[in-house]
């Protein structure tokens, strides 16, 4: 289906109530797998972190790792969820190439954590989301599909298989159904998804970084008529990994289901590709009855039974949470609440927190990261955090602009340069001659120069008219390619004109 | 070196670290019996002829340096063909697995090696150890030494037909539902399924997780305890080992005594199906318990009706899930890959392939039992009566110490006879799969011969978890006993290959 054909949201709105369900997979940061002592680290040697347990070998046995177990329990608290005090694996049984016991070892109906809730604002409003379960499984290797167009299994040559992933912790959380939340849907799921990233950055556990593939996101999403209670069918959007494609498909299926509900079809029970070129989905893999695991306890583990007194030391160890940070950091900065959702969607605050713990003013920490750094992010569709830039190295910028060495404009080149691999902001100041010029003699020719070129202006100067100073000053400043230093030049040219 | 073969394991042991023989002469000497009687019998799949040998020269000359040697240092050990062999073919009796080198070895093989035991070589067995013939076996069946158109039972035939044709003196089984229990019996031969947890299964492909088990197979109760302390004890790479003290099996097969010990006769152990020739040599060793001391108590432990079709639903619903990584893409068999079949295809026609008619049905056994709507009917009702049965132990060694029974009702079959009727060859296993299912400890040693066709009966004696060195303090003055009745072993009545 293709966009144009859609029913536009506000329609579908006017007809439908959206409800969705939203499964996050978190990566965790453990130093070794699930269930046996290969390292995590991303990027190595395809195959090259792999043994008999996670390769599926005959006769190979998995051991839990208690680390990933410790890091459940602190996601299950910090999630406001109970913990099970005795909870086992279960064997997940289907087949897959990248599957290498054909079962993945999860927890079925024992979750280590369950029934709790996350509260998310969206603009301006707490809304709870409430959580069902969060449990531990592994990752499955990865498939690459060579030779075909679009790198899926279909039209694929021969397919590759990486299993350095295959067996790293996942916490799959998963939220009950979401709904009441109308035409902010999508922005619902998207503050939840940015808040549970936070929540598990602040916990340590996790990187959390979507572009990776350490948090993914399934969206489910159905619509029912309003007014009715009855769920209607639904579909489910795998692997949104970004924020912004949480919102941009909750949105589209809103708009695909209620086009085809308007129309007399009927939604199909299935999985969807999302597209971030043009934001749609497609279908994939079509549920023709519910897919049958035969899910059953795993019988080469034993059961997991947390004691309460750990759960409550595990408790004791929780950071400050991240809802909590922002009120205290919203009110020492007396920023507004969309101000500061926007520091939390673009995932900035620890760098913005950084930043000032290396020197800056906390305004202009703001109002780099926030703003400039934010659009050279967008422009590379990376997250803010990962721009090749430290906290340290937008402090000195802002050092630089303080002390009046740089103005805005020339800081924007130096963020460049800094970003382009040419070293430590004072170096790139240097290399490209970037100082704001506040030499009187150098000022003096432009500033006498423009002074003569526009004689009129000169004349409203001297005849009191200080404020039409402005458009000497910037004349003086398109002259020296906005090097200048603006303040000086004010004072040069009311100097001359016998103003001041 | 005729008489070499026939010493048992401790003997053998400490001959050579006396010096009257090498562990070279030794392994030579069973590496020669192997090659003169192995093609009757088919014990083992694959002989590792140099890897035994090189083992054997570490012996003598670690002995040489003047080492200590371990126990059984230089004993000669045939290992069932579903323990992993760094570099040695392990096939579990599967074309699936045909050619299969392992990068590793099992947590068991490598204590057998680190113990300066001499593997000879890979012992046939019913394919993924499912079976209670060894027919099932991809490369043909095992005969039983005591006549060799007859089974040896299974799944582990190939180990105990391996130790009762003296081509080795020491071999290990595994035991899911009988298949180190239920060989012994059919040849003549000690074994024993340990404790659950009690042997590490890091390494054992599995059949059946939960029931699974690891153990000693001999000639001897004293060489069956030598080999169960040489494998047991805690593996951190097994999550499902017990971390405890090893009960001490060594000193109680020296010390064997049944006196005053309160020993339980389950009653449903008997009746229809029991060969008369088996009940008349159960009925006699009960009656030499009690000469030598024992207090025989009748037990009824009635939900062991149960444990056959409790058995038959967990154990293939385990399997289906365990064998689900024979698919072609990483190891072992491939079929259709000539680029124009999908991997799902690939996966679908080397499981056609690859698999044999048993471990089709128990997969399909047991993905039945696991689907969706039929899990609570099935398997879960499985479960309830695996603890049910586990509760029937406990009630009954509330009240005696270990409890006996014919180890199963019948003796050796012939081959073919059973093969094609799937019901009947399970019922091999009626007395020994209750112990699977609780996970406490059994062993089968020697009781007679069953008069009605000189085939060997096996008596099974069972002990709490944990309580393994029961089974050798038991199994110990029994086999005193019947030595100084007989005047030889039971083996030495055995018709030359």
């Amino acid at each position: 289906m293709s966009t144009t054909s859609l029913m536009s949201y506000e329609d579908a709105l006017e007809t439908y109530d959206p409800v969705m369900g939203l499964e996050v997979h978190v990566e965790l940061g453990t130093a070794t797998k699930m269930f046996c002592g290969c390292s995590t680290e991303f990027g190595a040697e395809p195959n090259s972190q792999v043994c008999p347990t996670c390769l599926g070998m005959p006769g190979a046995l998995p051991v839990v790792n208690a680390v990933a177990v410790e890091s459940a329990i602190r996601i299950g608290l910090a999630l406001n969820c109970n913990i099970a005090e005795w909870c086992r694996f279960a064997r997940k049984n289907y087949f897959y190439p990248d599957m290498p016991k054909n079962f993945q070892t999860s927890q079925y109906d024992e979750p280590i954590a369950f029934e709790g809730y996350l509260d998310v604002q969206v603009e301006g409003k707490t809304w709870r989301v409430e959580i069902e379960r969060a449990h531990m499984e592994e990752d499955t290797g990865k498939s690459l599909h060579m030779g075909g167009a679009t790198g899926r299994i279909h039209g694929a040559d021969y397919s590759l298989l990486d299993y350095n992933r295959c067996g790293i912790p996942l916490i799959e959380i998963v939220t009950k159904p979401i709904e009441g939340a109308g035409e902010l849907a999508p922005l619902v799921a998207k503050a939840y998804v940015a808040e549970l990233r936070e929540l598990i950055r602040a916990l340590g556990v996790s990187e959390a970084r979507m572009e990776l593939g350490q948090m993914r996101c399934d969206a489910n999403l159905s619509l029912r008529p309003k007014g009715r209670e009855k769920f209607g069918t639904r579909s489910e959007t795998k692997n949104v990994n970004s924020l912004r494609s949480v919102e941009r498909a909750i949105r589209f299926e809103i708009q695909r289901h209620a086009t085809v509900l308007t129309d007399g079809g009927t939604i199909v029970q299935e999985t969807r590709h999302f597209h971030e070129d043009d934001g749609s989905t497609t279908a994939g893999r079509i549920k023709e009855e519910a897919e049958d695991y035969r899910y059953f306890p795993e019988p080469d583990l034993v059961p997991v039974a947390p004691s309460r007194e750990w759960v409550e030391e595990l408790r004791a160890t929780l950071p400050e949470l991240p809802s909590l940070r922002r009120a205290r950091l919203q009110a020492e900065w007396g920023v507004n609440d969309f101000e500061m959702q926007s520091m939390v969607n673009a995932g900035v605050l620890d760098v913005i927190l950084a930043t000032i713990d290396a020197g800056a003013h906390a305004d202009a920490a703001r109002k780099w990261w926030l703003g400039e750094l934010s659009r050279r992010a967008n422009e590379r569709g990376v997250e803010v955090a990962t721009l090749p830039i430290t906290a340290a190295q937008v402090a000195r910028v802002a050092a630089l602009v303080e002390s009046g060495e740089l103005n805005d404009k020339l800081a924007r080149q130096v963020i460049d340069g800094v970003l382009a691999g040419e070293g430590e902001p004072d170096a790139v100041v240097e290399a490209r001659g970037l100082k704001v010029v506040s030499d009187d003699s150098a000022l003096g020719a432009a500033v006498d120069e423009a002074i003569a070129a526009n004689a009129g202006i000169a004349d409203k100067i001297r005849g009191g008219k200080v404020q039409a100073v402005g458009a000497l000053v910037g004349a003086v400043m398109k002259t020296t390619r906005g090097q200048a230093d603006a303040a000086r030049v004010r004072e040069l040219i009311l100097e001359r004109l016998g103003v001041s | 070196m005729t008489e070499t073969i026939r010493w048992t394991a401790a003997e053998t042991a400490s001959a050579i670290a006396d010096g009257k023989v090498t562990a070279v002469e030794v392994a030579q000497a069973h590496l020669d019996r192997i090659e003169a009687v192995d093609a009757k019998v088919h014990a083992f799949l694959h002989v590792d002829a140099d890897g035994a040998l090189a083992a054997a020269k570490a012996v003598d000359d670690a002995r040489a340096r003047g080492d200590r040697l371990g126990p059984l240092a230089g004993v000669p050990l045939a290992l069932k063909d579903v323990f992993t062999t760094k570099g040695v073919p392990t096939t579990c009796g599967s074309k699936m697995l045909d050619g299969w080198k392992p990068p590793y070895d099992a947590t068991l093989t490598r204590r057998l090696k680190d113990a300066g035991v001499v593997i000879l070589g890979k012992t046939n067995m019913d394919e993924f150890a499912m079976g209670s013939s060894t027919e099932n076996s991809a490369y043909g069946p095992t005969g039983n030494p005591w006549d060799p158109s007859r089974v040896p039972g299974g799944s582990g035939g190939g180990s105990a037909a391996a130790i009762a044709s003296f081509q080795a003196p020491l071999a290990i089984g595994t035991d899911t539902g009988g298949s180190i229990r239920q060989p012994a019996a059919l040849t003549g031969t000690v074994g024993v399924k340990p404790t659950y947890g009690g042997v590490s299964r890091y390494g054992l492909v599995a059949f059946s997780s939960s029931l699974d088990q690891g153990g000693p197979c001999a000639r001897t109760v004293l060489d069956a305890a030598l080999l169960h302390e040489a494998i047991a004890g805690h593996d951190p790479l097994d999550s499902t080992s017990i971390d405890a003290p090893v009960p001490n099996v060594v000193e109680a097969a020296r010390s064997g005594s049944v006196k005053g010990l309160r020993i339980g006769v389950v009653k449903e152990f008997a009746g229809e199906g029991y060969q008369a020739g088996v009940l008349a040599r159960f009925a006699e060793a009960v009656e030499l318990l009690r000469e030598l001391g024992a207090e025989i108590v009748e037990i009824s432990c009635p939900n062991f009706t149960y444990a056959m079709p409790a058995y038959y639903l967990i154990a293939p619903s385990e399997a289906s899930s365990n064998l689900a990584r024979f698919d072609a893409m990483r190891y072992g068999l491939r079929v259709g890959d000539d680029g124009e079949h999908s991997a799902e295809e690939v996966m679908s026609l080397t499981r056609e392939a690859g698999f044999g008619a048993e471990v089709k049905r128990r997969i399909m056994l047991g993905t039945y039992a696991l689907s969706s709507g039929y899990y609570d009917a099935y398997y879960g009702q499985a479960q309830k009566v695996r603890t049910l049965i586990t509760r029937d132990f406990e009630a009954a060694f509330g009240q005696v110490d270990v409890l006996v029974s014919p180890t199963t009702p019948t003796t050796a079959f012939p081959i073919g006879e059973r093969a094609d009727d799937p019901m009947a060859m399970y019922l091999a296993d009626l007395c020994t799969i209750p112990s699977n299912l609780a996970g406490n400890a059994a062993m089968s040693l020697p009781c007679g011969l069953a008069d009605e066709d000189g085939l060997p009966v096996g008596l099974q004696i069972i002990a709490p978890a944990m309580a393994d060195d029961r089974l050798y303090r038991v199994g110990a003055a029994v086999e005193a006993a019947y030595l100084s009745r007989w005047g030889a072993p039971l083996l030495d009545r055995a018709p030359a290959l």
